[in-house]
């Protein structure tokens, strides 16, 4: 491909990753929208990476929590719950494509999991950035 | 002659018997430790609602109705905020319509055998609100070694049922299917 294309190419997924305009999910669409109206200016895929991987110790948990504690430190894995041991089917949509269909589904993992995992609910921008990195992955 | 028609009778009268009781309608199941001939009958009714597999079946395997008493499945179904401490609240339709397919199903409700000792296991008291500590469950297990279940990570824990009991979604639980992970069948 010539460099011009490639420069405009990527200069295009780089510019939408950073707006979240990357996400091809109508369900992350209207979520990212809905964050938007509650102020969200930017998303940040990087900063969802960190999240993913940053140690909670929210009070009543007997051990340091992450999201990777059941979904491992990479959403394209099959992960495991903590407690059950029961298998958990990866997050990333590229390797499974019902993940982050449905709003209804996203919005009642969102707040179970970042109450269990962080202590209270995840800020909007917290989950717009959650949503945009792992669309990417 | 004679003879060949009394036994060709005899024969056929017998191979009728066997068929009668092994395709007999019987919702119970079989005797303990007996199979029936030709099909596998379930102990405990099987999870048949597709909002409680997509709902509850998430964290843990899809436990049965038939194992616990109506009134305990109210008191789990009220208390999602903090379900064996996780959070696992849904909303109010969903919440009661699953509800409703619990208690209408529960082991008090139930014709089918193991519901039915599992009631006989409790009084009328008892609120149990854990399958795994149910007195009829611990008697059934009460001779495996802490190796095969607790120690073994394929298993952690008796309210891993489906572990070892394959069919446990389907109400199957009978000894001769068991199959336990690391170790294979149980060998009494």
């Amino acid at each position: 491909m010539k460099l011009s294309y490639r420069v405009l190419l990527w200069s295009v997924v780089l510019a939408s990753s950073g707006t979240g305009l990357a996400s091809a999910s109508p369900a992350v669409d209207t979520l990212l929208e809905q964050y938007r109206q509650q102020g969200v200016t930017a998303f940040d895929a990087m900063a969802g990476q960190n999240f993913w991987v940053q140690k909670f110790n929210p009070s009543g948990a007997k051990q340091v929590r992450q999201c990777a504690t059941c979904h491992t430190a990479n959403p394209r894995n099959t992960g495991k719950h903590a407690r059950t041991g029961k298998p958990i089917e990866p997050m990333a949509p590229t390797v499974n494509s019902k993940r982050l269909t449905e709003v209804k589904e996203i919005r009642k993992w969102l707040y179970r999991n970042c109450k269990w995992t962080v202590g209270r609910e995840c800020t909007p921008q917290e989950k717009g950035n959650l949503l945009i990195w792992m669309q990417q992955l | 002659m004679k003879k060949i028609i009394l036994v060709g009778g005899a024969v056929m009268l017998l191979l009728a018997a066997g068929f009668q009781i092994a395709w007999s309608n019987d919702e119970e199941g079989d005797y303990e430790g007996k199979g029936s001939l030709f099909k596998k009958t379930p102990d405990v009714a099987p999870v048949q609602n597709k909002t409680y597999v997509d709902e509850c079946a998430s964290c843990h395997m899809a436990y049965p109705p038939g194992l616990l008493p109506a009134r305990s499945w109210q008191t789990l179904m009220d208390g999602l905020s903090n379900h064996f401490g996780d959070n696992a609240e849904l909303d109010p339709a969903t919440t009661a319509e699953l509800s409703r397919y619990l208690v209408q199903n529960s082991a008090d409700s139930s014709n089918y055998r193991r519901s039915k000792k599992i009631m006989r296991s409790l009084d009328n008291k008892a609120k149990p609100l854990r399958i795994s500590g149910l007195p009829y469950i611990q008697n059934k297990h009460d001779e495996i070694p802490q190796h095969f279940i607790k120690a073994n990570k394929q298993v952690g824990s008796l309210s891993n049922c489906i572990a070892c009991h394959q069919g446990a979604e389907q109400g199957s639980f009978s000894e001769r299917d068991i199959q336990i992970p690391g170790y294979g069948r149980w060998d009494d």
